[in-house]
């Protein structure tokens, strides 16, 4: 049975650079873009699925698998502002019946 | 350690003051100042006047780096002790006529500000100093902006920040002093001496002017004492004995223990400028003094002028100048606690300080003027007053600096004369006026302030040799690092 | 304790008992205490001179100030010049100190009156008592002030205090000169002793000339101006006479305005060493006394007319002194005491007859009914104009004698002054005691001779002043000189070239002088006596009698250069660089903060989308940045 690393191996790590940087760069411009919350959550969870996946990429072609203990780390956290962000939006949303961000401007000044 | 219990006392004091409600808030005060000041004697007494630092105490404060909880007396320092342990218990009483809402705060506040000043004048720490310098605004802030009078919050809050942004100069200076120390750095005031020597001179000038600006905020000097009238006349008469009487000579103190020794070179460079502003302002505060309608004001403007030819004296740099300028320091403590006493005798009985709403008042009054005058004329610089022999030795001082400088600084003299003879004959003198009709003489508290503060203007300037005597083997030591 | 420490220590404890226990001690007791503390003082001054052995002796109190290796002592000398003006302080301060027992006894501030006479008597002893500048100075200070207090005693007069302020500041001008004098003999001399300064000056061989010594003489006669009332300083003395009458005796005529005669005496070993020094002294001198003698021809206040003879007559005292006259300048310093004091307590004692009426026009005819005053005022008057055998007239003479020596013209100009002075004081004398009254009735029923304790004093003084002049009876009349040979001493360090004056030539001058003394007291009595005329009502005068009347209008002019500028200047500070320069910029620091914290606080709009922009955004500027080596290559 192929090893995982190895599998990753298979793929020049070019591509996962290539890849991931697509894939942070569409996260931006949705965060950037969309006035939606759960879209911005969603755009954020693709920058930080880029960013696992560099480096997954990394630690294998490294054989360090530090890279991969820091992924699940950045899985919990993630997992755990999901359910905060989540939260948050629900009570925004129960406060002013939407989620649209561009409206969200009380903090200004 | 007496050192230290001159520092504690006072803090000691005013947390129990806090804790006490009501009218007992004030005795207790005072008691305490009372013995603050019997501690003072004892300093006076134990004191040997030699160049040594005396009763010093040396704590690590932050031991990483070589900061010190160090603390002693030397002649210098002495008379700036003596001058707050004797002024405050004078301060504390003088508000026994005013029933002030929160007392036991003022009067905490007070013992604060007392210890943070008797710290100033006996850190040996340049980071010591300026932990005591910043930490004596914090009372005499509060003080101002609660007790106040009408404009207190914009005025204070100008004072404040005025103040504070001078000293952040110091800080910048002192750092960089500190990190010429050798090894992991010490800010010890003569390691700082030391390692100060042998700077460029373009180097000293830029220290001198960071120090410059922050005592000359302090004092104040022109042009830098905009914040100086609106302060005084609004804080609390109290708080404006401790700003004139004590606190601004915690920026002539700085001159003399800071920018003499560390920046010798730039002195010689710029001090001629720091003497033109001074005389400068002497010149411009008595003049303006001359039409102040307010007491309070041209007291505080006459302050302003005062404070200008002590500086001029210290920027002179000769024995004379900085003697003068140390016995001149307490003098005008004394003369203008005074000086403010009065004018707030005169607005609890009036309700007014205006002198075109005053006069006739000695005809009912003949204490209150006998103690006013001989207030005057020690401010007046009058022979066998305290404020001749400081007048005296600065301007034979500055004299020896150049002599037309001296000439222009003598003018304090007469303009002196003029702006305080018209303040006592507006005010005492002449027909009364409505609201000083049947003016009470004074009751027995305010006697107890101005009849030993009234003593002590003609006793120093009898025999100044007290103060001058042990001043001196310090003050030479202080030119001997200079040359 | 030596007899000379006790003379100033008498005043003090007077002026202590009487200050201190102001209103507690009682009126009769007041007088009394001040008048012992002067006459012991006296006393005691009598007993020095008695015992004199023509040895100065210094007594050294305490050291005073001391720094560095200048030490200013507490200490006294007692010498020829310190013994005779202490005579006179205590001499004549005793006679006034009773006269004001009976002239102040109606005044409610009686003992604070007589604790401030001690007090001056005091300051006024310490001011001739001491061995240096210092103590000089201390005294000499400590005069303005109780000249300060004693004017403005009436203190609800306004006016009054206005006059005693003008007095103190006046005074405090010529102080800063005497200091910066002070300080420039202490840089080249490191000292402030008598002693130490003249012999310095002596064994150190400035000659005559010496720049250092010209402006140390200066500096101190600027001084002497403030004090001792010359131009342009005078004007204080006339309105000094706002002051209780025996204080105008004893302060403004008889002691604390000639402390700048004694001073320049005092030093004189400085002031012989610089000639142009002396010619400005001497110029100055003339100028005041041709100057005040004529103002005092037009005035009708009979104080100010005595007020501006005093003026006129330390004219001449510094003329005196400007021509190396030293001794005939004291001469006539103490003949001066004498009869002004006497013509100034003649003048309370009408003035107090009068119930406080001053203006000579309401006056006249008084002769009959204060007989003692009259006569006394005739003796003084006699004196002070210079008809011999009087006073005045030795020690006047002398004075010009010696001018004339020096100069010819300023001799003519003093002879002037002369005919000037001997005219206004027999107008003064003429219209106060000979003609009609011309009075309120009121006042006619009061008037009334003073009692005997301010007649005695009267006559006492008028004895000295018609015998005075024999205390220095000049060669020529085969007396011995015997002032100026007790005085000589005083000026041996100086190197005086004495030239003898012609004796035939003084007898002449003399002769002059006296003619024209008496011609001028002929026109005053053709004048106000035989023509009855009585000065013009107020604001009458026209041409030239107005501007002398109006005193030349020097006031209004100092009030136009000095008082109204500075006023100007101080409400320019106040309202324009105080707040418009000074505190504007300060302000606008502040403003310059908020302006920009106001306009930046707006970047913080609240929209997520606009933050996480700028993040991503500074981000990016920070990796190109931090790559920019690694991207450019």
């Amino acid at each position: 049975m192929q090893q995982i690393p190895d599998v990753i191996r298979e793929i020049d790590l070019n591509y996962y650079v290539w890849f991931s940087t697509a894939l942070f760069c569409i996260g931006i411009i949705g965060v950037l873009t969309r006035r939606n919350a759960i879209i911005i959550f969603m755009s954020v969870e693709l920058m930080l699925n880029a960013v696992n996946l560099l480096l997954v990429a990394f630690s294998s072609y490294k054989a360090d698998p530090s890279g991969q203990i820091f992924v699940f780390f950045i899985m919990a956290v993630a997992a755990a502002e999901v359910a905060v962000g989540l939260a948050i939006i629900v009570m925004i949303y129960r406060n002013i019946q939407t989620i649209d961000v561009g409206l969200l401007n009380k903090l200004k000044w | 350690m007496l050192t230290l219990s001159l520092i504690l006392l006072p803090i000691i004091a005013g947390l129990i003051t806090l804790a006490i409600k009501g009218e007992t808030a004030k005795t207790v005060a005072l008691v305490f100042a009372f013995a603050e000041l019997a501690l003072g004697v004892y300093l006076y007494k134990s004191f040997v006047p030699d160049v040594t630092s005396q009763f010093s105490v040396s704590y690590d404060w932050i031991h990483s780096a070589g900061i010190k909880f160090s603390v002693g007396i030397d002649g210098i320092s002495l008379i700036l002790v003596i001058l707050t342990t004797l002024m405050v218990p004078f301060i504390i009483l003088s508000t026994f006529g005013n029933n002030y809402p929160n007392a036991s705060k003022l009067y905490a506040l007070i013992l604060f500000m007392q210890a943070a000043l008797v710290g100033v004048f006996t850190a040996k720490d340049a980071f010591l100093f300026y932990f005591f310098f910043e930490a004596a605004l914090i009372p005499i802030y509060f003080i101002a902006a609660i007790w106040g009078g009408e404009n207190r919050i914009k005025v204070t809050f100008k004072f404040f920040v005025y103040t504070l942004f001078g000293s952040l100069f110091m800080l910048l200076a002192l750092v960089y002093l500190y990190l010429l120390t050798p090894g992991t750095h010490s800010s010890d005031i003569n390691v700082i001496y030391q390692s100060a020597k042998g700077l460029e001179i373009s180097t000293q000038s830029y220290l001198f002017g960071a120090f410059f600006i922050a005592f000359a905020i302090k004092m104040p000097l022109f042009p830098f004492h905009t914040w100086q009238p609106d302060t005084y006349q609004e804080a609390p008469t109290a708080g404006t004995m401790l700003l004139s009487g004590i606190m601004l000579k915690m920026g002539v103190y700085g001159l003399i223990r800071f920018i003499l020794p560390i920046v010798p070179l730039g002195v010689e460079k710029w001090g001629f400028v720091a003497i033109i502003l001074s005389v400068i302002g002497i010149i411009y505060g008595s003049v303006i003094a001359i039409q102040q309608k307010d007491m309070k004001r041209l007291i505080a403007y006459s302050s302003f002028a005062h404070v200008g030819l002590m500086s001029a004296g210290i920027f002179s740099g000769n024995l004379d100048g900085i003697q003068g300028a140390l016995i001149q320091m307490l003098a005008h403590g004394i003369n203008v606690v005074g000086l403010f006493f009065v004018v707030e005798i005169i607005e609890r009985r009036t309700k007014s300080r205006e002198l075109a709403l005053l006069g006739g008042i000695t005809q009912t009054t003949p204490n209150l003027t006998v103690y006013f005058i001989i207030l005057m004329l020690g401010s007046v610089a009058l022979p066998l007053t305290n404020g001749f022999v400081g007048e005296f030795l600065l301007l034979k001082g500055v004299y020896e600096y150049n002599a037309w400088i001296g000439a222009v600084a003598g003018l304090t003299i007469i303009l002196g004369a003029v702006y305080m003879l018209r303040m006592v004959q507006k005010s005492m003198f002449g027909h009364t006026s409505t609201i000083t009709e049947g003016f009470a003489d004074l009751t027995f508290n305010e006697k107890a302030v101005l009849l030993p503060l009234s003593f002590l203007v003609i006793a120093l300037g009898i025999a100044p040799n007290i103060f001058l005597k042990l001043t001196e083997p310090a003050v030479s030591q202080l030119l001997s690092i200079i040359k | 304790m030596s007899l000379i420490t006790l003379i100033p220590l008498f005043p003090l404890i007077g002026f202590l008992i009487n200050g201190i226990g102001f209103r507690h001690v009682p009126k009769s007791l007041a007088g009394i205490i001040s008048s012992a503390a002067a006459f012991a003082s006296f006393a005691c001054a009598l007993t020095l001179f008695l015992g004199f052995n023509g040895q100065p002796q210094i007594v050294h109190l305490f050291d005073w100030i001391t720094v560095g290796t200048l030490n200013i002592s507490m200490s006294f000398q007692l010498d020829q010049l310190s013994l005779l003006m202490l005579l006179i302080i205590t001499g004549v301060g005793t006679l006034i100190h009773i006269y004001s027992i009976a002239y102040m006894s109606h005044d409610e501030g009686f003992g604070k009156f007589f604790a401030f006479l001690n007090l001056f008597l005091f300051f006024m002893l310490l001011l001739v008592l001491g061995s240096n500048y210092v103590v000089m100075f201390i005294g000499w200070e400590g005069v303005g002030l109780c000249s300060y207090l004693l004017i403005g005693f009436w203190n609800k007069n306004s006016n009054y205090g206005n006059a005693a302020r003008k007095a103190f500041i006046m005074n405090r001008i010529g102080d800063l000169g005497f200091l910066l004098g002070i300080f420039l003999i202490i840089t080249h001399f490191g000292t402030v002793e008598y002693s130490e300064v003249f012999r310095r000056v002596v064994e150190d061989g400035y000659s005559s000339g010496d720049k250092t010594l010209f402006y140390i003489t200066i500096l101190l006669f600027v001084g002497a101006m403030g004090k001792s009332a010359q131009i342009p300083l005078y004007t204080w003395l006339p309105d000094a006479m706002a002051g209780p009458t025996p204080v105008s005796a004893l302060i403004h005529a008889a002691t604390m305005v000639t402390a700048g005669i004694y001073m320049i005496i005092r030093s004189n070993v400085m002031y012989s060493l610089a000639p142009e020094t002396l010619d400005i002294v001497a110029w100055v001198g003339l100028a005041t006394a041709l100057l005040a003698a004529s103002i005092g021809l037009f005035q009708n206040d009979i104080k100010k007319v005595l007020a501006y003879s005093t003026v006129s007559q330390l004219g001449y005292m510094f003329m005196g002194l400007g021509v190396m006259a030293y001794s005939s300048s004291f001469f006539h310093v103490m003949t001066h005491a004498f009869f002004k004091a006497l013509l100034f307590l003649g003048a309370g004692s009408v003035i107090h007859a009068m119930s406080d009426e001053q203006d000579i026009r309401s006056m006249g005819g008084l002769r009959k009914k204060l007989p003692i005053t009259f006569i006394t005022f005739l003796i003084a008057t006699i004196a002070i104009s210079g008809i011999p055998p009087f006073a005045g007239f030795f020690s006047k003479d002398e004075i010009l004698a010696h001018v004339f020596e020096h100069n010819k013209l300023m001799w003519a100009f003093g002879v002037l002054g002369s005919i000037m002075t001997s005219f206004y004081m027999f107008r003064l004398l003429f219209l106060t005691f000979f003609g009609e009254f011309r009075g309120t009735e009121e006042q006619k029923h009061h008037l009334h001779e003073s009692p005997i304790a301010m007649t005695a004093p009267l006559m006492i003084l008028a004895v000295l002043s018609a015998i005075g002049g024999f205390f220095n009876f000049p060669h020529i009349f085969g007396g011995h000189a015997s002032l100026a040979e007790f005085m000589a001493p005083l000026f041996e360090q100086s190197a005086l070239e004495h030239v003898a004056v012609d004796e035939s030539l003084e007898i002449k001058l003399m002769i002059v002088s006296v003619i024209a003394a008496l011609v001028s007291a002929g026109v005053a009595y053709f004048i106000y006596v035989v023509k009855k005329n009585v000065p013009l009502a107020e604001g009458q005068e026209s041409g030239l009698q107005k501007v002398i009347y109006n005193k030349y209008y020097i006031d209004e002019l100092y009030n136009a250069i000095f008082v109204k500028p500075i006023t100007v200047l101080s409400n320019f500070f106040t309202s324009v660089i105080e707040f418009l320069v000074i505190d504007l910029i300060v302000e606008s620091i502040g403003k310059l903060v908020k302006t920009l914290s106001s306009e930046i606080r707006l970047l913080q709009s609240g929209t997520t989308g606009y933050y996480i922009f700028a993040m991503v955004l500074s981000i990016a500027v920070i990796l190109v940045w931090g790559l920019k080596s690694f991207l450019l290559g």
